[in-house]
């Protein structure tokens, strides 16, 4: 039986320890670093099959008007204020488990927008005081960061390449809170720009999954995009280039007919974000489809590969949205299978923002006897290291 | 009204503005994809001093560089798709608050931008160069 020491005395003058039977560990998360609420419990069972999510609550902005009877809020953060109630219950009630068998309460204390961090993390804060239980801040990069080692045994140092909507960053993870940021990105994150580009070429939101599905059916090599910064000689990542670049290619009449460009249907609504729509020529947009996803992952691929050479590191983790994208999942297992690197990827499920990972990350702190004080402040530009 | 013609170009033309700014400010930034916007707040950012990495917040929605004369609010309502979510994140108490306001696509929400907000057009005038109008009227 393994035994955990857990300092709960972040609200009280003086230190005092609990040993908590480590089996039982159950974490009530909850993440509020955007624009949606979501609050998840999870129970560490033993550390051979892995942890348990209890429940996973997401509420998106929109869902939440709808049941509120769209009502404006005037305030920030009142959409979260107004769901996370709600939410609790929820996850509460499918976990099967009353706010008292709670052992810890963790809340994204950032990056993120201030007002909303402060309600998820006052609320945390609030449950675990009034619990007597410890609180953890956790960073929302750091749940992306972990989420490849959900069920599993152990934490091996690694490169891990997060990428999402909203950043896209290369990490050397020598433990638990122990992260060296190797590169980023200097202007829109890999996310970012698949839904820009998606948008340009007239397909759905979100648009990596519409991307991908495109691309499937395209030829990757038919448009010569650019691979930005493969030569800068560090680790970041520039991808507004590509979306500008992909821009100009809609523009030339030899991609896309002036007779088609004639016929673009009208626009329903007037969108400052609409540009001239083509007629849809499917084979023109597979190609671009497949070609722009080609170049995002090249420049993903070498960028991770020269971290892993540079550090000599031997796993290579993926996180975030964008690691929903197979082909880029089954382009980095190939590359690290081929010299011998184990690559590890979060479950799709995971991949997207979701508080299971940051109860996932709280778990993996309080084993490692790490915590924080109630007294800690919430941080929009709170960094990984 | 200027043309720039790199993205050097238009970072230094941010930079030069930044000269001028002062607390309250809005800057409302309009231009299509890739014209320019998110360059132009890089050098805002570095002529009011701040050392912070400059990105795109169109997921993020609201990206915050201090440590310059001034904090920088740094919006994007590319993805904001009504007045309810521009309220949410606090749209409002912070362009009214003590640093300066960027707003990427403001004219997706322009009844939300106030009165004193200063409109910068950035147009794509060719593969390399950019029209960058900075005193537009919407």
């Amino acid at each position: 039986m393994r035994f955990l020491v857990i300092r709960i005395s972040s609200f009280t003058r003086h230190s005092s320890f609990v040993i908590c039977d480590f089996l039982l560990v159950t974490i009530l998360a909850i993440e509020t670093s955007c624009d949606e609420t979501a609050v998840a419990i999870l129970r560490d069972r033993n550390r051979e099959s892995g942890p348990d999510i209890l429940a996973s609550e997401v509420a998106s902005q929109i869902a939440a008007h709808e049941k509120f009877g769209g009502v404006v809020p005037e305030l920030a953060s009142r959409n979260h204020l107004a769901q996370l109630p709600h939410l609790l219950d929820r996850a509460t009630t499918s976990a099967k488990i009353a706010m008292n068998e709670i052992d810890a309460f963790a809340a994204t204390s950032g990056p993120g927008l201030a007002s909303s961090l402060l309600v998820g993390n006052s609320t945390a804060k609030g449950l675990a005081i009034g619990a007597g239980k410890p609180f953890l801040a956790i960073n929302h990069l750091e749940g992306h960061l972990l989420s490849p080692f959900f069920g599993r045994e152990k934490i091996a140092p690694n490169i891990s390449l997060i990428v999402s909507g909203g950043h896209t960053l290369l990490v050397k993870m020598r433990g638990i809170g122990d992260y060296e940021i190797l590169g980023r990105t200097v202007d829109d994150a890999a996310g970012e720009v698949f839904d820009k580009v998606a948008r340009l070429l007239g397909l759905s939101y979100p648009g990596g999954p519409a991307i991908e599905a495109r691309a499937k059916n395209g030829n990757p090599k038919k448009f010569d995009l650019p691979r930005s910064m493969l030569n800068s000689g560090d680790l970041n990542f520039s991808f507004s280039g590509l979306k500008t670049a992909v821009r100009y290619l809609l523009q030339k009449p030899s991609v896309v007919p002036k007779r088609a460009n004639a016929e673009r249907p009208r626009k329903r609504k007037e969108d400052a974000r609409e540009i001239p729509r083509f007629t849809r020529d499917d084979s023109v947009v597979n190609d671009l489809c497949a070609s722009f996803q080609r170049a995002v992952i090249d420049v993903l691929r070498e960028k991770s590969i020269r971290a892993l050479r540079q550090t000599n590191s031997r796993t290579l983790t993926l996180s975030g949205g964008v690691s929903c994208n197979y082909t880029l999942r089954e382009d980095l297992l190939a590359i690290c299978e081929k010299n011998g690197i184990e690559f590890l990827v979060a479950e799709p499920w995971l991949c997207t923002d979701n508080a299971a990972m940051i109860a996932f990350a709280a778990l993996l702190r309080l084993q490692s006897g790490l915590q924080s004080e109630v007294t800690d402040e919430i941080d929009p530009n709170l960094a990984l290291a | 009204m200027f043309i720039s013609v790199s993205a050097a170009e238009t970072e230094g033309a941010g930079a030069h503005l930044a000269e001028k700014i002062k607390a309250g400010d809005v800057l409302a930034l309009v231009g299509d994809l890739g014209a320019g916007k998110t360059q132009f707040v890089k050098g805002l950012a570095r002529g009011l001093g701040s050392k912070e990495a400059v990105t795109s917040p169109t997921f993020t929605l609201l990206h915050e560089y201090r440590g310059g004369r001034l904090p920088i609010y740094h919006f994007d309502f590319y993805r904001i798709e009504n007045l309810t979510a521009l309220w949410a994140i606090g749209f409002d108490e912070t362009v009214f608050g003590d640093g300066v306001s960027v707003i990427e696509w403001a004219d997706r929400f322009g009844d939300a931008i106030p009165p004193h907000a200063r409109w910068i057009r950035f147009e794509i005038a060719s593969e390399s160069q950019r029209r960058i109008d900075l005193s537009a009227l919407t």
